[in-house]
């Protein structure tokens, strides 16, 4: 596998991020800049977390227009892997990858903690090595995590089970109390229609060694790679290929 | 306004203004006054501690760089890789303006870190804030958390411990000193120097403003009525400009043509180039029409006394300019060319084709004057130390002075504060704030880690400044053994009020003097520190305030130590020994309302042996958690240690003397361990070759702390219900309403 993670200016969790993948996963992994264009034939594409262009405006409002980000809708398009993390998730809503937005956290307040999540859909290729309905542990850090929507876009992304991650209770069950942000329906992370574009709040990269808080996160990505060996990911090759002869292409959710 | 004499607004006395113009052998100009005012400030020139600062011992064999450059280097043993920290104040600016002013305190101790060439890895942080009942006191609490955590998130370092004071003393004056740890490669080590003709002064990082002009001579002067009024003397935190030009300077100093390079933070340009050049031996010219500028109009006065934020100045190897430029422009950062490193050692400085000052740089950086003040014990100290403790009425219910304890700010539990702080970012944290005496964070790449703590008891201090000196190192370090870390070195701050007052003065240098033989005691050198005088609203002295930011290392990740009972059926131990101390405790302050009596003993040799008894048994892997007696005593660091793993303890203790000094007394050198009952003789023998009492406490288990003094119930309380006391305490009051 190999691995691009995206650094704009400001990302700060990016060396994290390459550490999961690069040191502790043991596959490759490569930075490529906000300014490039294209992706040295990555595998997978992660967008970490961090302040990117300082967050002013609106976090992850600038980002979209990095030209990186025309690559990463063309690789997206043709059905590679993106996985969006804190700040990598709410550039790919402001992008129009995934709907919804992320908004200042219910009590105004930068939050830091770990939290519950109960995995709603192990169908997707960066869950399938987690038990449906198995509640992880990873630490959230973001000021703007409140995920909301339009009710319908609510029920549309429950109708088709596009709702990966919500906050929960140790115990499974999804409460108000467990709900660290105010995010709607406890929302933590959603994946687009075809499944292959994935946000997400919490920090998987911070939960992959023993000396963490948890190594819930670990899972997350050895899941891309043994998607990435499956016949899911093959035909997914085949129209990438197809796709790098075509510019453009980018699919709004 | 002394419109006859303007050095007098600016802070220079006469007889400063009188040797200024004796070094120059002319009437400086406004600007050379300017700079003269800065650099002679307190703040820069340390004229009133300079003495004192001489007695803490610098040296020791994992010193790499001790006192005088940006921050201390220590070698932690971790092969190639060394750690910078400093810690720095920013007292004056917080109190005017709480989120800006803490938010650039973090931008600017992580620059003097990065000044060293290394990469930041963990900000720290000490805060002492007035009651919390009192609304503006809310309102700063709120303000410098958010700074904090506004500043530092964003530049994506974490923020991964420190602690939080509440006392009337600093009402109108609250302290907020900052510490930042980071790591370097030793051959990226850099100095803050100028040296070699003909090398080129480069700026880097974002244009100068009108901001913060004057602000070293603010930060050396007095809060009052006026003080509302010094709101343009704070500067603005830009933590994108900082995270940009950190990545930037890593990259330039990689290169191998940087000679030097130091933050452009208090006295901005004037003591970057002043200082740089009096290191390397030589001058630098300036011009200043080459500075980048935000605003129109700015004179040369304006340029050279600005403390716009984000701003480094770096002298490279002539003829290597356009790499620099190249560089800072694929991080975004702008960069300019604005003078040259020349032989003479004079500060030249142009502007619009004329030069504007023109002053010896020895003058400026070597020769402001050093005081030593008059010091008298104060009037009152031996009436305030005076505690007739028969006249103390021992409490009926001890359980319900428990729960008081655990609710007081001083000791609540600080999760409304810390979770607001990214501690996590960089991967790299093994034991983040509330879980351990100290904070432990990996040293990148290898399996050591580095034990952190701030710490620091003002209590102790104005009742005995020198046995609270000592206190100060001793309790710095004992946290970082509980942690598992082998204490190193120490940065400080020292925050006190006018070294002019005699009274004060005197409390300084007898602190000083326990925290050096402290230091001597347990082999911990100082590198360097800060000193914030002047601390005073009008006219009030804050309370003594001796800050350490003690550095340990842990050699192997696994030796981490938390302070949380981690399981039931463990024995719990008492490393050292209780007395019957009640003086200067917090017990006393909150439940009796009395600040006075001595603050507890303390002997180096034991609080060593104790020490070490302690850190064999952790690295011989016997301790399942470990936690210093500290304010509170014995009762409260159960409680937390139960609070902290969610597991119940039953102690019985001898009735030795009255119970509320055995349960609440803060004598010194004491550690509570919890270990495998199978591990006790192991343990047994390790304390017996230090020389260290040990004694059994009882052991885990349950969902209750019940403590049996002399065979009778004591204290019988479910965690529930101290866990709503202590956590509830702090979001209490800060959201009323809110959920606790």
């Amino acid at each position: 596998m190999k691995c691009a993670v995206i650094v704009f200016p400001g990302s700060n969790c990016d060396r994290d991020a390459h550490r999961a993948v690069a040191e502790v996963l043991g596959e490759r992994a490569v930075y490529v800049r906000h300014d490039a264009t294209n992706l040295q034939d990555a595998d997978l594409v992660l967008l970490p977390g961090g302040f990117s262009y300082g967050d002013y405006l609106r976090a992850g409002a600038l980002a979209r227009f990095a030209p990186v980000m025309e690559a990463v809708r063309r690789f997206a398009a043709a059905g590679g892997p993106v996985l969006g993390i804190c700040n990598g998730f709410q550039i790919l809503c402001e992008a129009g990858m995934l709907p919804g937005a992320l908004v200042r956290n219910r009590d105004r307040r930068f939050v830091c903690r770990p939290v519950h999540l109960v995995v709603e859909n192990t169908e997707t290729p960066f869950t399938s090595r987690y038990a449906p309905g198995q509640v992880i542990r990873l630490p959230i850090a973001h000021g703007e995590g409140c995920y909301v929507a339009p009710g319908e876009v609510l029920d549309e992304l429950e109708r088709t089970r596009r709702v990966v991650f919500r906050y929960c209770h140790p115990s499974g069950s999804v409460t108000a109390e467990a709900n660290p942000n105010g995010s709607a329906r406890n929302i933590a992370g959603i994946v687009n229609e075809a499944g292959n574009v994935l946000g997400l709040m919490p920090h998987p990269e911070r939960a992959v060694e023993a000396y963490m808080t948890s190594t819930d996160g670990l899972a997350m990505f050895a899941a891309v790679r043994d998607w990435l060996a499956g016949p899911g990911a093959r035909a997914v090759s085949r129209d990438q290929a197809a796709a790098g002869a075509t510019t453009g292409g980018a699919r709004r959710v | 306004m002394s419109v006859h004499a303007p050095w007098r607004a600016m802070g220079l006395k006469d007889a400063e203004y009188e040797r200024i113009r004796e070094l120059l052998g002319r009437d400086p100009n406004r600007v050379e006054l300017g700079m003269f005012a800065v650099l002679w400030s307190e703040h820069c020139a340390y004229k009133h501690s300079k003495r004192l600062l001489r007695r803490f011992p610098a040296k020791g064999e994992a010193v790499v760089v001790g006192p005088g450059e940006n921050a201390g280097v220590i070698d932690a043993g971790a092969g190639d890789t060394l750690v910078a920290f400093r810690c720095e104040s920013h007292n004056r600016p917080s109190a005017v303006e709480p989120y800006q002013g803490a938010a650039t305190g973090v931008g600017g101790i992580l620059r003097d870190v990065l000044s060293m060439g290394a990469r930041p890895i963990a900000l720290l942080d000490s805060l002492r804030f007035g009651p919390l009942d009192d609304e503006r006191v809310r309102h700063l609490v709120s303000g410098v958390v958010a700074g904090i955590s506004g500043y530092g998130n964003s530049v994506g370092v974490p923020t991964v411990g420190g602690e939080i004071q509440f006392d009337p003393g600093y009402r109108h004056n609250p302290l907020v000193n900052v510490m930042c740890v980071g790591i370097l490669p030793r051959q990226r080590l850099t100095r803050a120097v100028a040296a070699g003709p003909g090398n080129t002064v480069i700026y880097v990082g974002s244009p100068t403003g009108r901001d913060g002009i004057h602000g070293a001579t603010f930060a050396s002067d007095q809060l009052g009525r006026e003080t509302e009024s010094r709101r343009p003397a704070v500067q603005i935190g830009d933590p994108f400009a900082e995270k940009l030009l950190i990545e930037a300077c890593l990259e330039l100093i990689d290169q191998g043509f940087v000679v030097g390079i130091q933050d452009m933070g208090a006295a901005g340009l004037t003591s970057s180039s002043a200082e740089t050049a009096a290191r390397g031996g030589c001058g630098i010219e300036l011009d200043l029409d080459f500075v980048p500028q935000r605003e129109t109009g700015m004179d040369a006065y304006e340029i050279m006394l600005s403390e716009s934020q984000e701003r480094m100045l770096v002298i490279v190897r002539q003829g290597y300019e356009e790499e620099v430029h190249a560089i800072c422009r694929r991080h975004g950062v702008p960069s300019a060319a604005v003078g040259t490193v020349i032989a003479e050692p004079v500060l030249r400085v142009r502007h619009h084709g004329e030069v504007v000052a023109e002053v010896p740089v020895e003058a400026l950086a070597g020769q402001a004057p050093v005081y030593d003040p008059p010091a008298e014990r104060p009037a009152d100290l031996a009436a305030r130390q005076t505690l007739d403790i028969s006249s103390v009425p021992v409490p009926q219910d001890l359980k319900a002075v428990l729960l008081q304890l655990l609710g007081s700010p001083t000791i609540a539990e600080k999760a409304w504060v810390y979770s607001q702080y990214d501690y996590e970012v960089g991967a790299g944290t093994v034991l983040g704030p509330g879980r351990a005496d100290a904070a432990v964070v990996r040293i990148p790449g290898t399996r050591r880690a580095v034990a952190l703590k701030m710490d620091g008891n003002a209590r102790y201090v104005a009742l005995d400044p020198l046995t609270g000196g000592m206190i100060a190192v001793a309790e710095a370090a004992r946290n970082v053994v509980c942690a598992g870390g082998r204490p190193v070195a120490i940065t400080n701050c020292l925050n006190w009020g006018s070294p002019e007052k005699p009274d004060v003065f005197w409390t300084m240098k007898e602190a000083v003097e326990g925290m050096s033989r402290a230091c001597e005691a347990l082999g911990t050198p100082v590198t360097g520190g800060n000193v914030s005088l002047y601390n005073e609203h009008e006219g009030t002295p804050i309370p003594p305030t001796p800050i350490v930011g003690m550095v340990g290392v842990i050699d192997d990740l696994d030796q981490a130590v938390e302070m949380g009972v981690p399981e039931e059926g463990l024995a719990v131990a008492l490393l050292g020994e209780t007395r019957e101390e009640l003086g200067a405790s917090e017990y006393l302050a909150v439940v009796h309302g009395q600040v006075r009596g001595l603050p507890p003993r303390i002997d180096l040799d034991l609080e060593r042996r104790v020490q070490e008894a302690c850190l064999t048994a952790i690295r011989a892997g016997l301790i399942r958690s470990a936690h210093d007696c500290s304010d509170g005593g014995l009762a409260v660091a159960l409680a937390e240690s139960c609070l902290v793993g969610g597991v119940g303890a039953r102690i019985e203790l001898a009735a030795a003397f009255r119970p509320d000094a055995l349960l609440f007394g803060e004598s010194q050198s004491r550690v509570i361990v919890a270990l495998r009952e199978e591990d006790w003789p192991a343990l047994e023998a390790i304390a017996r070759e230090a020389a260290v009492p040990m004694q059994r406490l009882g052991s885990t288990g349950g969902r209750q702390l019940v403590i049996d003094v002399g065979g009778a119930c004591a204290v019988r309380a479910e965690l529930d219900e101290l866990d709503r006391a202590w956590r509830g305490a702090i979001p209490g009051t800060m959201d009323p309403g809110g959920e606790a």
